[in-house]
């Protein structure tokens, strides 16, 4: 790591975070030692995914060098040990999220694939002719289209709620659509890969559980940077990535309550799922196999494993706190740079480590080859969330996403970026 | 590093040349980048000779793509269909100036490639250009 780096490093004024160690946690990330035309890589892109801790490395290497061998099947010793370690990986899981059930942890690719799974199985059987699955402006496109497809197959309905001025779910529309009757399934984003709006999903799921709604939650930018309760949101099935939080890219996680997962169809159909096979008929395993078909990514599993025990090491509430200080940090600084339009709500409480903008007339796929210039990584378009976008009129956003390892150093660096790409558009 | 983000680029994004729509143009052609939602569509007239008379570009997107695709019109402007289908990539380049990430270089390129999947579309050699539109 570069001594500038060392020279900026960031002063607490929280008592909270006193003891989180910033520089001690960047160490274990190989990747933020990587020189960028001459200077570190300020690496803000976190939403799209995270860097990888060597931790997490080393036990995908430990897998492969050491008990690389699939998982149930073998009766040799190296074949239990990755057995262990896979459903080591899955109790982990379920102690993070507070599941009741480790049985209720279903090992999937990541997000998109975990939404498809429910859409798949318990929508074709749950939703019919003219019912509705309700959705929010400001979903991520793999919280749409799954819907799409599966209203399209039933001839049933999608409703939308909006997105108020002030970046929030418009609870008007939550509360009319769910009393017009007919909405069997709420899909609805944790926190906004866009706006970082962090939505009261608890509230939420309470007032649709009463309308006999299920409520399926889009984790994936709320798992990796907050504690999470599926017991207390009481949430019916809810998605996140791996790789989103430090742990391989390939492996994902569903989350569903094990009374609807017992009555759910398989999703995929193959090997390791089933209990009997016959000419013409068969009988399947219980969740999570029955979900499960094929050889699922062993080493990815592990690796998340070993993801959820670098974090809770650190502890999700100081990761959240760190994020949300320099969140306002951040939102503190753009806010002094003249033509700067910020997204997302104004209240730190309401928002995680997600701030998308735009500087006048930049473009910001401009911005983002800009910063990218001075090293600093962003993401730039229309975050697959189009909606989204043509509801807040606009085609595009720079967004700088945050996690655990980033400083006031970096952000300081984003901000004199930007100030850069000013000058270069003469702003 | 040299930027791309000459005066000249900034210049034909903030005030771009031969951008509307025509009246009645023989070849019409739009695409989109979907990675960055950048949007161009190309209109042209063509006069007796089969010059291109006149030429019109609408879109929306970064400042590359749209100075690209105002660039472009002009370079069009009087040439025959022949000369258009000849039009390379490096011209395209040597208009814009500067390096470009293999990324950006789709931004920069798509005007290019709305323009010959319009002029193949017109002279009926879609199938055997297909080839060199998936290289733009």
């Amino acid at each position: 790591m570069g001594d500038s780096m060392q020279r900026h490093a960031p002063v607490y004024s929280s008592a909270k975070v006193a003891s989180y160690d910033v520089e001690k946690i960047r160490a274990d990330f190989p990747i933020l030692g990587r020189l960028m035309n001459g200077k570190p890589l300020a690496y803000l892109d976190n939403a799209a995914t995270s860097q990888k801790p060597v931790q997490v490395i080393e036990s995908l290497d430990r897998y492969y060098n050491e008990y690389n061998a699939n998982v149930y099947r073998g009766v040799y010793r190296i074949s239990e040990e990755a057995t262990l370690a896979y459903e080591n990986a899955r109790k982990k899981i379920a102690q993070l999220i507070n599941a009741k059930y480790p049985s209720e942890i279903i090992f999937v690719r990541g997000t998109t694939e975990a939404i498809n799974l429910v859409a798949h199985s318990w929508g074709r059987q749950n939703i019919g002719l003219g019912e509705s699955i309700m959705l929010t402006e400001m979903e991520h496109h793999s919280n749409i289209v799954p819907w799409q497809l599966l209203t399209r197959e039933k001839t049933a309905q999608l409703k939308y709620v909006g997105v108020t001025d002030d970046a929030r779910l418009d609870q008007e529309d939550f509360h009319g659509h769910l009393e017009n009757g007919g909405v069997k399934l709420f899909a609805v984003t944790h926190v906004s890969n866009v706006l970082g709006t962090i939505n009261p999903i608890k509230e939420m799921t309470r007032e649709a559980h009463m309308h006999n709604c299920r409520v399926v939650v889009d984790a994936a930018q709320s798992v990796p940077h907050m504690p999470v309760d599926v017991q207390d949101l009481d949430c019916d099935f809810l998605a996140f990535s791996g790789h989103k939080m430090c742990g391989p890219t390939g492996i994902g996680v569903l989350y569903g309550k094990r009374e609807l997962l017992e009555k759910m169809e398989p999703y995929q159909t193959g090997g390791e799922m089933i209990r009997e096979v016959h000419l013409y008929e068969s009988t399947y395993k219980d969740p999570p196999f029955k979900f499960e078909a094929g050889t699922t990514d062993i080493a990815g599993a592990i690796g998340l494993g070993t993801a959820v025990d670098y974090l809770s090491k650190i502890g999700f509430r100081n990761v959240r706190n760190h994020e949300r200080e320099l969140a306002n940090y951040t939102l503190d600084k753009l806010q002094r740079i003249k033509h700067m339009k910020i997204f997302g709500p104004e209240e730190s409480a309401m928002r995680g480590g997600v701030i998308s903008f735009n500087l006048a007339d930049v473009h910001a796929h401009d911005m983002a080859s800009l910063l990218d210039e001075d090293g600093v990584a962003v993401r730039s378009g229309h975050h697959c969330a189009q909606p989204l976008m043509e509801r807040l009129g606009i085609e595009s956003t720079t967004r700088a996403s945050l996690y655990l390892y980033n400083t006031e150093a970096e952000i300081d660096r984003l901000v004199e970026s930007i100030g850069r790409a000013g000058r270069v558009f003469k702003i | 590093m040299s930027s791309v983000y000459s005066e000249i680029i900034l210049d034909y994004y903030r005030h771009p040349r031969n951008k509307g729509t025509l009246s009645n143009p023989q070849i019409k052609a739009r695409d989109s980048n979907p990675l960055c939602g950048d949007m161009i569509e190309m209109q042209l007239e063509l006069d007796g000779d089969g010059k291109v008379d006149d030429v019109k570009f609408n879109g929306q997107g970064c400042a590359i793509s749209q100075a690209s695709a105002s660039m472009l019109t002009e370079l069009v402007k009087g040439k025959k269909l022949d000369e258009v289908r000849a039009i390379s990539k490096e011209d395209i380049l040597s208009l814009i100036g500067g390096q470009l990430s293999a990324v950006r270089l789709k931004c920069a390129l798509l005007s290019l490639k709305v323009l010959k999947t319009g002029v193949y579309g017109y002279l009926g050699s879609m199938d055997s250009s297909k080839d060199e539109l998936s290289t733009l």
